[in-house]
Parts: structure tokens; sequence; C-alpha cells
């Protein structure tokens, strides 16, 4: 338990700052997935044949490759890509971009995959009655939108999404192979320097349990909160 | 774009395949028994029985696969015991830790796939087994099993590509599968994009084949209930 102490002596502090950068990991990939997800899921609703495959071959190749192989070409991809746009504006220097922003980005396109999925198959199964009156009464766009489809393709969603966050914040443990220390990284750095891998991989499998608990706990209120009235 | 070098990395590549396949079917085969183990101990009537098996499952599925992997291989080395039974011989290769944390990890995710596939068997099936009088251990064996097989048979494919891609782990336990040796290729060269797409079509190439076979099954074995 004395390697648990905050301060100098114990790994307390550190894996307490270690889980709340998994929490900031996994949030920040949620929401870039959440941005990935608005700009496929009309590709894959859409007619026309040429959008339309590039909304599947995003879900497909996402979903078929390993979360590890995405990270790792972001990781050597990411500031490769950047200083090559960098030089044609005429900046040679070397650029390297933050692991934070690359872990999650990486991330995020992974659960923007498995959330296109879901948003997909919520709005297919809303009635298509629905669609058709708010048309036929004049509602304007945005009404159209974020006032009648919105929140009945949320109702529908949201039990999937918190499967999907599950998988956000599991996966968020691969991106300590790029050294951002979160919870996975630090356990590493402490069963380094301890010598007590035992201990602190045990511990980091309790931390996510811990997360994954509660976040179901408040994924589960959310849910009966937008299923009020059915 | 280095087309060159994507030709050269593809036998490395699909000679790594190999391990990548062998860590996948053994890890399969290994969970389908841990897997069909626990439904069972989950359909218990036994309160401490169920709830050691929902407890194994929830912890397996509540951690990430990397924790459960590095537990494994650098945790259990530590307990001064371990290392002189027999069990020493299989824990300090990382080969057979993969396999022991893929099991465990598939297995309990196909727990959950069986026990939901047993209990959606209609009742009416189990009586008419019991009214013709025919023992519960073949009700079990032979109208439970293979109605639970074909019912969790959609399920169970997907399970089987979350763990191709789990297998990719086990490059970070010194394995050198598919991904450790694509990690390898890119770290030596710098050519991330080239290597992905190479690799990456291996993997996919893969997930394609075992959806269609999943399809196949599920078309020639599926019934309406």
């Amino acid at each position: 338990m004395e390697l648990l102490y905050f301060g100098d002596k114990g790994w307390g502090d550190e894996l307490f700052f270690a889980t709340l950068m998994t929490i900031a990991v996994s949030v920040t990939a949620m929401i870039i997935g959440f941005i990935f997800a608005a700009l496929f899921t009309p590709l894959k609703l859409s007619n026309n044949k040429f959008l339309n495959s590039i909304g599947n071959a995003y879900t497909t190749v996402i979903r078929g490759v390993p979360e590890l192989l995405v990270i790792y070409l972001f990781f050597f991809g990411g500031s490769g890509a950047i200083m090559f746009v960098a030089s044609i504006f005429g900046y040679n220097d070397y650029i390297e971009i933050n692991a934070f922003l690359t872990g999650s980005f990486s991330i995020g396109i992974i659960s923007g995959a498995y959330s296109t999925e879901v948003f997909r198959g919520a709005l297919q199964s809303i009635d298509k009655g629905q669609f058709e009156a708010a048309k036929v009464l004049g509602f304007n766009k945005y009404i159209y939108f974020f006032k009648i489809i919105l929140p009945q393709m949320l109702r529908l969603a949201i039990p999937n999404l918190s499967n999907v966050w599950q998988i956000t914040l599991k996966d968020t443990s691969l991106i300590s192979v790029t050294g951002l220390v979160e919870i996975m990284r630090q356990s590493y750095i402490a069963a380094g320097s301890t010598r007590d891998p035992l201990f602190f991989y045990s511990f980091a499998a309790v931390l996510y349990l811990m997360l994954t608990f509660l976040s179901m706990q408040l994924l589960n209120r959310l849910e009966t909160k937008y299923s009020k009235g059915y | 774009m280095d087309i060159e070098l994507m030709i050269s990395s593809f036998p490395k590549l699909l000679n790594a395949t190999l391990i990548t396949l062998k860590l996948l079917s053994v890890s399969l085969i290994l969970g389908l028994f841990i897997g069909l183990g626990f439904a069972i101990l989950r359909m218990n009537n036994n309160k401490l029985i169920n709830k050691f098996a929902y407890g194994y499952s929830y912890i397996f599925r509540g951690t990430p696969l990397l924790v459960q992997i590095f537990i494994i291989y650098f945790g259990l080395g530590q307990i001064e015991y371990l290392r002189t039974t027999f069990l020493w011989v299989v824990l300090k290769e990382p080969y057979w830790c993969a396999i022991i944390a893929f099991s465990l990890n598939t297995g309990a995710y196909t727990s959950e796939i069986l026990r939901s596939a047993f209990q959606t068997i209609k009742l009416g099936y189990l009586e008419a087994g019991r009214s013709l009088g025919i023992p519960s251990k073949i009700i079990f064996t032979k109208i439970q099993i293979p109605i639970a097989i074909k019912q969790s048979l959609p399920a169970y494919g997907n399970e089987i590509i979350l763990m191709l891609k789990g297998t990719s782990l086990a490059s970070t336990v010194t394995l050198m599968d598919l991904t450790g040796v694509a990690k390898y290729i890119i770290s030596t060269t710098f050519k991330p994009v080239e290597v992905f797409i190479v690799a990456g079509g291996i993997y996919l190439f893969m997930t394609f084949i075992i959806h269609n076979v999943i399809k196949y099954l599920e078309k020639k074995y599926g019934f309406q209930t």
C-alpha cells in the first residue's frame, strides 16, 4: 500500500493524474469521433453511389484493421504529413506533434467509425412518417433536424453509444505505445522503477474497472432521461 | 508512394500473418471451451457460482486487453512460487502468455454470447424433450447446444473479428506477429503509409473471409424460430 502514497514516496498522485489523462483522452477522442460520425453518417445514407462508397470504405477499413496499426500510422506518419504540408508553405523545420493530439485523433477516428454505424442504425429505425410529417408541416431545416429528428435519434443511439464509449475508453490504453502518460504508461513506468509489475498492472485494471463502472452508471441515467415518455 | 517497399515487405508481412493466425485459432478454440464452461456456470442456480462467473466476465470485459496481457506476462513472473512449478515453463514464453490472455479475454465475451443464446431458447423445446422422456444430459447436448450455436453465430462472428484485431497486441510482448513486423518495418524505413496499406490490406482480407464464412454458416445452419 505504501506504493500508492501521494507525494514523493509513492505513486498515488502520478496514477491519479494518469487517470485524469485517460479520461481527457477518451472524452476528446469521443468528441472527435462524433465529428467524424457527423461527416460520414450522411455519406453512408446518401443515394449517390460514390459518396456512399466513401462512407462505407471509412467504416469497413477502420473496423477491420487493428487499432494498434492505426495508432502506428498516425504516430509515425502524423508529423511527416504535417511537415509535408508545412514545406509547401516554405517551413522546413522539424515539427513534432503533441502525443495527446496524435493519440486522441487516432482513437477518435476509430471511435468515429463505430459511432457512424450507431447513428446510421438509429436514423434508419426512425419511423418514416416522422420525416414526412415534419416536412409537410413546413418546419424550417433547423427545427426539422434539431427538434424532431435528433431527439428521436438520440433515444435510439444512446444505449449503443455507451458501448462505443466503453470501447473508446479501453482503446486509450493502446496509446501508451506513443509515450503519452496515461494509466497504462504510468503503470509501466512505476512497474519498471519499483520492480513490482504485478501490483501496478493489477491496480491499473482496477482503475479501468472503476472508470467503466462509473461511466456505465452515468450513461444508464442518461438513457432513462432520454427515453422519458416511451 | 514507394511501390518497391510495398512489394518487398509483402512476403515478410505474409510470413508474420502465420503467427497471427496461429494465435487467433489457438485462443479461439481455448476461449470457446472457457466460454462454454462459464456460460454453464452462469445458468447455475447457486448464487455464489453465478456471481463468480459474472465477476469473471465483468472483469475481463471491463479492462483493456493490454492490461490483461501485461499482468500475465510481466506480473505473474514476479510470484516466486510460480517460478518453481511446472507452470513457469509456460509462463516464461511470451507466446503462451499471449495465448492465455487472449483465451481468457475471448472466453469472457463468448460466455456472454452463449449465455444469451441459451436463455433465448424457447421453453417449448425443453418441455417437448422432457415429455418425450429424454434424459436431461441428452437434452443439453443434443438440443440446447446445437440451437445455442446457431443462435450465437452472428455475435460470435463479430467476436472472431474483434479477436483477430486483438491479436495485434501480441506485438507489445515482443512477438513478431503481423502488427509487430509492420511496426518494425515502419520504424526502420519511416514509410508508415505504404506499410499500413499492405498490412491493413492483409487484415481486411482476413476479416472479409471470416465475415463471409460466418455468413455462409448462418445461411446453411440458420433456421426460423
